[in-house]
């Protein structure tokens, strides 16, 4: 009789990372089909580049490190593909998710160690990178107008966000933001309602903690509030409903923010990351010069996920203090 | 009835694996033939190893010493038959798998016990250091898988206080069911047993902690103690590890056993599970010592499964051929498949810790991937451990790192490696820090 010799546990929950990745893809699928509405093809062909240039670069990559090729099936690239081609502007142009996609796996993801190594947030990483490299693109090109639900149509072209600082932008309704009725915006953000659906799936399967979102959205509803507001703020300015709803808060709270890899792994210093991002998008918005800062927020957590996980460790059972043992000399 | 019941648990952590003891939780224990043949490993427990007090050619009876304890926290090796001493000479011992020394005997079939032994006797005039003698003088260790010797708990130092004694019945390893089945078939035995121990520690609670997967041993002892004031049955959550001590104190009292090697004497408690609870009465009230133990014969490669009685120092392996190997079978586990120990061969003599042997057909391990960071293995810390960053410095090789995030603390219970989605081996490379630190401090000591 062969015989298996296995260290203990020798039973196992059925999880497995492939499993997790392909739940959030699954949950991300609502908000897909709401953006292929809104805004057809150049959405379907943006989601198409950046999906295929990341899987290509993740069997590159794999190939390059001697891992097996087999990864790149574990849905991990994908989602990288897929968040970042939500959070691009429905008409960029075809080398925009391109360079994006290649970006993110590459140089944001394998270069740092690849799977479970990656400081930052592959698909923002890459987001920030394009933002830089491809400014008029991103940011100031006048985007495609969304089909809307009801009610008359846009104009062809308007401004990249209900957040913009300047610009005519459309008088937008809650109940418009919240289903993405006429929002202008990036392609996968617009719709609020398919966003949650999909980040509630996730809490429910315990894929994503829901302190991040709670925390992350309650700091900057919070916050947005009671800052003060500049001499020439707009009237939404200081409407904590506004901009929980406009923008790219919501799909970075359910499914940025929560990346497992690149936020911290205790359940406090989760608490301490999300503050950390509501507290930086909300001075972004109301002191920066730019109008999201959603990217840059969890970002800046990212970097700080270290320092969090070093210093918010769990009590030790039987210990009143964290840190129970003394380093040797 | 079962679900409307109060439940107690710990607070952090913890996992309910499937349980997989319907198939011989209601099977009574059936006592086996002795074998022919036994080899009793002078190691059997945590402590120092017995030394053999018997050599080849000698004749032996039951219940003989033939392996003297060495130190305080050591137990003595008894003759499980009567017969001749065939041997003494390595085996394998099962929770290491390094051979040590064992005196093997071949059994005359007479069951001839030892003068003076298996008698009864009056308990109540025994003192409590005259009953922990006792326990002492009849090699009984921790039958729940721990096998630390009961004579040491049993006998706290003079400035500690217990105030609590436990007997353990949460049984929350997947697939044992012997304490299940000690608890419905020797319910009186098994309070018996705490009321003497009680008495050698002076402590004035007891209590039964059962899980409520056991609805009906819980309601047996309900009945049993309707007149017993100072002995409390206690229904506990399911959830696995209860039954490691630290957690049933907590889950009843309220109570952590201090970090840093405490012990649960700190807090005023002694634990011992459903079987050690038995082997004291018995060597306290029949002088009888530890040379037998029940287990629960289980896993779907076995053709006959069941909870049996069976002598220390029977062969693993003619125990499963009796019950029956199906076919495809290619894993044995001694011990639950949380924290027991996979063999590498079916012949290994039998030592008083094995309390389950589990045959799995079609077992794999898993293929392990990267860390993902889900933080699930420190959700799951029955002690606030983050066990994935340690078992990161383990493979890193990073001591002082691993020591400081509390490498030292963990118990191996295996709720990290349970939950990880990477399928990790965590507490495989956790017990490898371990043995490494101990193997350098070692080292450093020898070298000055």
């Amino acid at each position: 009789m062969q015989l298996l010799v296995s260290s203990s546990p020798h039973v196992r929950e059925p999880d497995t990372i492939r499993g997790i990745m392909w739940q959030v893809v699954i949950a991300l699928l609502p908000a897909v089909a709401m953006s292929l509405y809104f805004f057809d093809l150049a959405a379907l062909k943006v989601y198409a580049i950046s999906i295929a240039a990341a899987e290509a670069a993740e069997l590159v990559c794999l190939k390059m490190r001697g891992r097996p090729l087999a990864h790149a099936a574990d849905g991990s690239a994908f989602i990288t593909g897929l968040l970042l081609a939500m959070v691009l502007p429905p008409g960029a142009a075809w080398y925009v998710p391109l360079v994006g996609g290649v970006f993110a796996i590459a140089v944001a993801k394998h270069a740092f160690g690849g799977l479970g190594n990656n400081i930052w947030n592959p698909a923002l990483a890459a987001r920030i990178f394009l933002q830089f490299a491809y400014p008029v693109q991103i940011s100031l090109s006048r985007w495609p107008a969304p089909r809307v639900l009801w009610g008359a149509a846009h104009d062809v072209v308007t401004a990249a966000s209900p957040l913009a600082k300047e610009g005519a932008a459309a008088p937008l309704s809650y109940l418009d933001l919240l289903l993405g009725n006429g929002v202008p915006g990036c392609i996968g953000e617009t719709c609020k309602v398919a966003l949650i659906v999909g980040g509630v799936f996730l809490i429910a399967r315990s894929i994503v903690d829901w302190r991040i979102p709670l925390f992350y959205i309650g700091t900057a509803f919070v916050l947005t509030w009671l800052l003060p507001t500049g001499a020439h703020a707009r009237a939404w300015s200081a409407d904590p409903v506004y901009h929980v709803l406009a923008g790219g808060l919501m799909i970075g709270a359910f499914f940025m923010a929560t990346d497992m890899v690149t936020t911290p792994v205790t359940r406090r210093g989760r608490i301490i990351f999300a503050v950390g991002c509501g507290l930086i998008v909300s001075l972004i918005r109301r002191y920066g010069g730019y109008p999201e800062g959603v990217a840059y927020s969890i970002v800046l957590m990212n970097t700080c996920t270290p320092l969090i996980d070093r210093w918010v460790r769990p009590r030790i059972y039987g210990s009143t203090t964290p840190k129970p043992v003394p380093r040797e000399a | 009835m079962a679900t409307d019941v109060e439940t107690l648990t710990f607070r952090q952590g913890g996992v309910h694996p499937a349980e997989h003891k319907e198939r011989t939780s209601g099977l009574p224990l059936e006592v086996s033939e002795p074998p022919a043949e036994v080899a009793v490993l002078m190691v059997q427990h945590i402590g120092a190893p017995a030394s053999p007090a018997v050599k080849k050619g000698d004749r032996v009876s039951k219940g003989q010493l033939v392996g003297e304890a060495q130190g305080y926290i050591s137990a003595g090796v008894h003759a499980p038959v009567s017969g001749t001493v065939k041997a003494v000479e390595p085996r394998i011992y099962n929770v290491t798998g390094a051979r040590v020394p064992a005196v093997v005997i071949e059994n005359d079939g007479e069951e001839r016990w030892q003068e003076g032994l298996n008698q009864p006797r009056d308990a109540e005039r025994m003192d409590a250091s005259h009953m922990v003698e006792a326990v002492q003088e009849c090699g009984v260790v921790g039958l729940g898988g721990a096998t630390f010797p009961a004579h040491v708990k049993l006998n706290p130092p003079a400035d500690t206080t217990i105030t609590d004694a436990f007997v353990n019945g949460t049984e929350c390893e997947p697939y044992v069911t012997v304490d299940h089945r000690l608890m419905l078939e020797r319910t009186e035995d098994v309070i018996d047993g705490l009321r003497l121990i009680m008495r050698m520690v002076g402590a004035p609670n007891g209590w039964v902690g059962i899980e409520m997967n056991k609805p009906d041993a819980v309601e047996a002892f309900g009945r049993a103690l309707a007149d017993e004031p100072a002995i409390r049955v206690v229904p506990l959550e399911v959830r696995y590890p209860q039954g490691a001590e630290q957690q049933l104190i907590t889950a009843v009292t309220g109570r952590e056993v201090p970090s840093q090697g405490g012990l649960p004497l700190d807090v005023g408690c002694v634990v011992h599970n459903v079987a050690t609870t038995l082997a004291v009465r018995e060597a306290v009230r029949l002088r009888r010592p530890l040379i037998e133990r029940p287990l629960t014969v289980t896993g779907d490669g076995m053709e006959r499964a069941g909870n049996f009685v069976e002598r220390i120092g029977a062969n693993l392996g003619d125990i499963i051929r009796r019950q029956g190997v199906r076919e495809g079978t290619n894993q044995i586990i001694l011990g639950g498949p949380m924290m027991g120990i996979a063999q590498g061969t079916s012949e290994v003599p039998l030592v008083k810790g094995n309390n389950c042997i589990v045959l799995r057909r079609g077992a794999v391990v898993p293929p392990q991937r990267h860390c993902i960071r889900c933080g699930r293995c420190v959700d799951h810390c029955p002690l606030g451990l983050m066990p994935g960053e340690i078992s990161i410095a383990c493979e890193e090789r990073d001591w002082d790192a691993a020591v400081e995030l509390g490498m030292l603390e963990c118990k191996e219970c295996g709720c990290c490696a349970y939950v990880c989605p990477a399928k990790r081996r965590i507490v495989h490379l956790i017990k490898f820090g371990k043995s490494e630190l101990r193997r350098r401090r070692a080292q450093r000591k020898e070298g000055g």
